[in-house]
């Protein structure tokens, strides 16, 4: 046992650094309010603050920290996506993780594992293909590979999903795909935000909008009004909330999304595998447990209840892809609110209210896009104009037309 | 099991239902000529989606029966499931 964790565990006080300061009373005004302690909130309050040199922020959780799909999430972390616009952004997001853990002087487990969509027919091959050719393009490592490859490196794999399913025709295969501790990474952001001046407060919940002449001048929360011209709104699945309060109308619906972990295994299974067709995807914790997940709950719900359907059908394809599971108990289960947008794209940044900004379309493929939104937000909350990365995400995108459909690449594999 | 009410077919399992969006009504072809482009991106793509009690389309696939349910969208609770007609129609978009 090192000497320091003796000391530590003998000492009668605690003698370690706190992660976050006890926050004190909300003051009446501030430059930027953010809603929403997730990842993303937190991280564009660490970027205002130590890239913008703005550090009047205050950031309100209605919970804790992490306690949204931050918290909830199945932790992967790629950049394979079907459009250009998508693709370049969450490659400059992959960018940003493999280095996070040393900006933030925090050990995130960011793994890289290697990541396999697996495709059960010529189309979904197709459609594999077609990501591939837009990745290369764009220098993001990622190809075709066939069944046999799909074996030599994860030899546990029944090509034949034991004849249930459709035989496995191929797959994408995308080594830079990763997992990462995601309540690590909210806590790194906020620890770096405080240690910069931004005030996080807990258990506030913003309850109204103040809305004057077509412009942001404050918020209403649980413990008072605050002052404030500029607000951004990071509360992903809750987000219907939140812009019933300014009157903005966008395409959002609310879905839950499920997932689930075994009982810890040893070490047998180093990659991330995906089955759109078998609405499947799994990957091994540094912890042993197999974590996997499913394609979204079929109807609308603002609930994160989970159900026995979702155990049942996603241990049934565990099992025709991994039949060596069969005896494998569910440790546990759990749901979050995943926000969908119906081109399977986010909606980020400027809004027809002024001061209001909005972070948000996360649905199921959120997290890996914590670093990059929380960066390019905070340009554009600091500046009033969308960062470039982020003009595609416009909620003008419904009014002009121009969607950036992603369901290809963001239906199953999140 | 969840069951649901079909208006046709009395309760039936979750698993024999296919779910259909907020329920909208279709502009008339008077009304059609008259849309600006906005009013059109906002009927094809804009919901509602907050919380509360929502009318929406919902399919009881082995009868192929089309039905309206209202549903608090929070606590999953079927209010009340019906056979669409006019009156849904009339009644605009604020089910
Ligand atoms: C089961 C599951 C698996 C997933 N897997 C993946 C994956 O593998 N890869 C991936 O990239 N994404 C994945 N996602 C999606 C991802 O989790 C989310 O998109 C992402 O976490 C959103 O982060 P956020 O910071 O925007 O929001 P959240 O983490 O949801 O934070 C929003 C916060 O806002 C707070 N809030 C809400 N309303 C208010 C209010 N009125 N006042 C104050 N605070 C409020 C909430 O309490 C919450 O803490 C998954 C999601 C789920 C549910």
């Amino acid at each position: 046992m090192p000497y320091r964790l003796l000391k530590f565990g003998l000492s009668s006080e605690y003698s370690e650094p706190r992660m976050f300061p006890v926050q004190g009373d909300l003051r009446d005004a501030y430059d930027v309010v953010i809603i929403g302690g997730g990842g993303h909130g937190l991280a564009a309050a660490h970027y205002l603050a130590t890239e913008f040199g703005i550090t009047n922020v205050a950031v309100l959780e209605k919970g804790y920290l992490g306690r949204g799909g931050t918290g909830r999430n199945t932790a992967i972390v790629r950049s394979n996506y079907l459009t250009p616009q998508g693709a370049s952004f969450y490659q400059a997001s992959v960018e940003l993780f493999q280095d996070l853990s040393r900006q933030l002087d925090l050990n995130l487990f960011y793994s890289e594992r290697g990541h396999f969509t697996l495709a059960h027919s010529p189309a979904s091959l197709r459609t594999q293909r077609w990501r591939a050719e837009v990745n290369k393009q764009l220098g993001i490592d990622s190809e075709l590979i066939t069944p046999e490859e799909v074996r030599k490196m994860v030899p546990e794999i029944d090509l034949q999903c034991g004849g249930h399913q459709p035989p496995i025709h191929g797959a994408l295969y995308h080594p830079p795909g990763a997992i990462a501790r995601h309540d690590a990474v909210a806590w790194g952001y906020a620890r770096r935000a405080g240690e910069a001046g931004v005030e996080i407060h807990q258990q506030t919940a913003v309850t109204d909008i103040e809305v004057r002449d077509g412009a942001v001048c404050g918020v209403h929360t649980n413990k008072g009004f605050i002052k404030t011209e500029k607000v951004l709104s990071a509360v992903a699945g809750w987000t219907t909330e939140i812009t019933q309060m300014v009157g903005l109308r966008t395409p959002l619906v609310i879905h839950p999304l499920q997932a689930m972990v075994t009982e810890p295994l040893k070490p047998w299974l180093d990659k991330i595998v995906v089955s759109a067709s078998l609405h499947l995807y799994v990957s091994q914790s540094s912890r042993g447990e197999l974590v996997a997940g499913a394609s979204l709950d079929p109807y609308e719900l603002i609930s994160m209840r989970s159900s026995l359907d979702f155990a049942e059908g996603t241990a049934g394809h565990l099992i025709d892809l991994f039949p060596m599971l069969g005896d494998v108990k569910v440790l546990r289960q759990w749901a979050g609110l995943c926000d969908m947008t119906p081109d399977f794209s986010p909606i980020m940044g400027t809004t027809p209210i002024r001061g209001f900004y909005l972070d948000a379309g996360w649905g199921t493929w959120g997290f890996k896009a914590t670093p990059i939104s929380g960066l390019t937000m905070a340009h554009t909350l600091a500046t009033g104009r969308d960062h470039e990365l982020i003009e595609p995400f416009n909620v003008s995108r419904f009014s002009d037309f121009q969607l950036v459909g992603e369901k290809g690449a963001a239906s199953v594999g999140h | 099991m969840k069951i649901i009410h079909c208006p046709v077919n009395g309760p039936r399992p979750l698993q024999e239902f296919y779910f259909g969006g907020q329920f909208r009504a279709v502009p008339t072809s008077e009304q059609e000529d008259a849309m600006t482009d906005a009013e059109w991106s906002d009927y094809a793509f804009n919901r509602d989606g907050s919380p509360g009690i929502q009318k929406e389309w919902w399919y009881h696939t082995p009868s192929g029966t089309w039905f309206i349910a209202e549903r608090d969208i929070v606590t999953d609770v079927f209010v009340r499931t019906y056979l669409f007609d006019q009156a849904d129609q009339e009644s605009g978009n604020d089910g």
